[in-house]
């Protein structure tokens, strides 16, 4: 036995110097790495410019910091989920990351993000934050958790030859629902092989189909989803059911696509590649970020987009004040609660969200946007001819209800409409349908009748 | 005599330790994870995320309750039934059978053929299928120039094509067991029967299915549990759509965990899955046992 003794030795010590050479490095000393995790596809690459940036820019003002870029190449709903699990655990959660407003609440909830109070308080910048944008990084106790990169608004988005074509003046301002429908139905009539008005519906568009569509209609009603005084969700009223109606209308009478295009998760790319560009679409609802895919360098350029393309506030049911309706979202960067240099990931992120950086990014990704100096800025401002329209609805936008039952909430909302466009329920029906799935998402007790 | 006995019975089963210790750790660990957080609320996000409760069978009673449950498990079964006992098996056996009498020619091309679905990665042939499938298709430009309108395939029959997409993918799988099984059945037994006047069916029936009956559960087993876990095909052809029309419970699990970031819901959907897996698998390992002679 004793003469083995060696050769056990040498396996156990070769097995430590392998296991040794996995470990990661000591972070001590001068080298430091600050882990920062955003998204990137191929229609999306004006945040990862942005952030190549400001690595070497902060790489240079701190001598031994290394910033590790790490993008994450998935859509929106992906992202979230990759993001989520990197997040659960604190040897892979990053230090600095990319977060979507509506996650922010429950993801402090979690524990996962830094309260950035402190901090911000010594950032000469942060007053020139506007006020609205700053409460999207708020938690439900009332601390700053991220600080916005940008904001959205939505509009209708219509191309001028279309309508033109049917004998409709631009530019073009529907004041209701009905002014919608008459002028659909004129495009219809005088160009049968064009979808006159589109508006996103059923599962396949996910967020898309309730932030550009199902709430423009409903918050258009005087209806809400959510009871901000009394914390509960709204069931039964009668502004859900007007608002699936109308989707009805527009799908029965083939004036949005055909049903399985709405259910097509990519029907957006055909929407702003080749619908628009070719005539071949009335109207829809899209974000105010639409013009980055056709301007020069975006995924979808179009030369003529500036002539052809015309913007018209969402209006409200029969025209009632304030007139129109528009949702905002928009994305953030927040620091990860488990970070083990909080100073230097915070210290990137006001190098990241800089004068210099914030417009680069805000014009290439034609965001709103939430500085005040890039607001004023001549470049961000004839960025492409509808900075001021979208920018003028944010009087008039909301915001999600973003609580951590949001998600599912949001998806029965989105199988409601699904429901609806493909004829299998009447709206009375998906409505009620809706109101039980609220029901047993938060508990009975957890809704209103309004 | 005993000690050194006993030492010698450690010493013996000391070359399949690391394979049981692997198996431990990837197979055992996670499938009891997976029991474990069924149990809890752990969530993606939010206040359980870090911190999950234990809620007992909570999430198997909201799943017993839940609308969608029991049309997914239909949808599964129905899947399962359709593309692997039915589909890969009955087809790989037709073209196992088929290819013996065929001439080499024929045979290697139909082989390679079929072989090829199985080569290519899933997500591959899931974007295959997909293409094949969709609105602009492939099916729908061979059918158009046939004169007939297009049908949106994944819209109004999403199940079909899954099925169909299964099958194309996993037949081969099926083809190669029964080539080999086909080749194990002894020449002088066929040609008795031939003999004694047996047709081609009788022989069949008779002779060559009793044969390679052990092959047959083999080959059921494995096909049935490999499609019960079917999901990139599913997920990229149709993600459960439309109208929930084609969630099986892979699909389930996973828009509960991660699109819903409710983990704790999704795994107690995911050992539903194992359970309706093991008792598949139990059934057929006692099916083999009772072949034996």
């Amino acid at each position: 036995m004793l003469r083995r003794a060696p050769r056990t030795l040498s396996l156990l010590a070769a097995a430590t110097l392998v296991l040794a050479a996995c470990t990661p490095a000591d972070p001590g000393g001068g080298n430091k790495t600050i882990k920062v995790a955003y998204q990137k596809t191929d229609s999306f690459t004006a945040l990862d410019s942005m952030l190549q940036d400001a690595k070497k820019e902060f790489e240079a003002a701190n001598q031994g910091v290394t910033v590790d870029l790490q993008p994450i190449q998935a859509n929106d709903d992906d992202y979230g989920t990759k993001l989520a699990l990197a997040l659960r655990s604190p040897s892979t959660a990053p230090d600095v990351f990319y977060e979507d407003t509506f996650k922010v609440r429950s993801d402090v909830d979690a524990g996962y993000l830094l309260k950035l109070d402190s901090r911000l308080a010594g950032w000469g910048d942060w007053g020139k934050f506007d006020a609205g944008a700053k409460e999207a990084g708020k938690a439900d106790d009332g601390g700053t958790y991220a600080v916005p990169l940008g904001t959205d608004t939505r509009a209708i988005w219509y191309n001028k030859k279309v309508l033109e074509t049917a004998g409709i003046s631009v530019p073009w301002h529907p004041s209701s629902w009905q002014d919608i429908l008459d002028t659909a139905r004129k495009i219809k009539a005088a160009e049968p092989d064009v979808i006159p008005f589109n508006m996103y519906a059923g599962k396949g568009t996910g967020e898309g189909t309730v932030m550009q569509g199902f709430y423009e209609l409903l918050y258009g009603t005087g209806a809400a989803l959510y009871d901000q005084d009394s914390k509960k969700w709204v069931v039964g009223s009668t502004g859900f059911k007007d608002s699936l109606t109308f989707l009805d209308t527009l799908y029965k009478e083939h004036l949005a696509v055909a049903p399985a295009d709405a259910l097509d998760p990519n029907i957006w790319k055909k929407v702003f590649g080749e619908w628009f560009p070719k005539a071949k679409l009335g109207a829809t609802v899209e974000g105010s970020y639409a013009p980055s895919f056709w301007q020069a360098g975006g995924s979808y350029a179009w030369p003529g987009y500036a002539q052809d393309m015309g913007v018209a506030p969402f209006p409200t049911e029969s025209g009632g004040a304030p007139g129109a309706v528009s949702m905002s979202g928009g994305w953030t960067l927040a620091v990860g609660a488990d970070t083990k240099q909080p100073d230097l990931a915070f210290n990137f992120l006001t190098t990241a969200l800089n004068a210099k950086n914030s417009l680069k990014f805000t014009v290439a990704s034609s965001q709103i946007a939430v500085r005040s100096d890039v607001a004023a800025d001549a470049g961000y401002q004839s960025a492409n001819p509808f900075v001021k329209d979208v920018s003028g609805l944010v009087s008039v936008t909301r915001f999600r209800p973003a609580t951590s039952d949001y998600p599912r909430i949001s998806a029965a909302v989105q199988e409601a409409t699904e429901a609806v466009i493909t004829g299998k329920r009447t709206p009375e029906q998906a409505a009620a349908d809706y109101d039980a799935a609220v029901a047993g998402i938060v508990g009975a007790d957890k809704t209103i009748r309004k | 005599m005993a000690a050194t006995h006993r030492g010698r019975q450690v010493v013996r089963y000391l070359p399949v330790l690391p394979a049981a210790v692997l198996l431990l750790v990837f197979l055992a660990g996670p499938v009891l994870w997976a029991f474990h957080a069924s149990m809890t609320n752990v969530g993606l996000t939010g206040r359980h995320a870090r911190n999950p409760e234990w809620v007992g069978l909570e999430n198997y009673q909201r799943l017993v309750q839940d609308p969608v449950f029991p049309l997914s498990l239909g949808l599964t079964v129905l899947f399962v039934a359709g593309s692997a006992v039915l589909g890969q098996n009955v087809l790989g056996l037709a073209l196992a059978v088929l290819m013996r009498r065929a001439r080499p020619a024929v045979s290697a091309t139909v082989g390679t053929a079929v072989v090829a679905a199985w080569v290519l990665p899933e997500i591959v042939a899931a974007f295959a299928a997909y293409a094949f499938f969709s609105r602009d298709g492939t099916l729908n430009q061979l059918l158009g120039g046939l004169g007939q309108p297009e049908t949106d395939w994944l819209y109004t029959v999403p199940m079909a094509a899954v099925v169909l997409a299964n099958v194309w993918r996993g037949t081969a799988f099926s083809m190669l067991v029964y080539r080999a099984a086909l080749n194990g059945v002894p020449a002088e037994l066929t040609e008795a029967a031939q003999m004694d006047g047996a047709g081609a069916w009788q022989r069949l029936a008779y002779i060559t299915l009793p044969v390679i009956r052990g092959s047959i559960a083999t080959n059921l087993m494995l096909v049935t549990l490999q499609t019960l876990a079917v999901f990139t095909l599913i997920w990229v052809m149709t993600a459960g759509g439309p109208a929930n029309g084609s969630t099986t419970l892979p699909v389930l699990a996973y828009q509960e965990a991660f699109k819903f970031g409710d983990i704790g819901y999704g795994t107690a959907v995911a050992t539903v899955l194992i359970v309706i897996g093991g008792v598949f698998g139990a059934a057929y390992l006692r099916l083999l046992r009772e072949q034996r002679p």
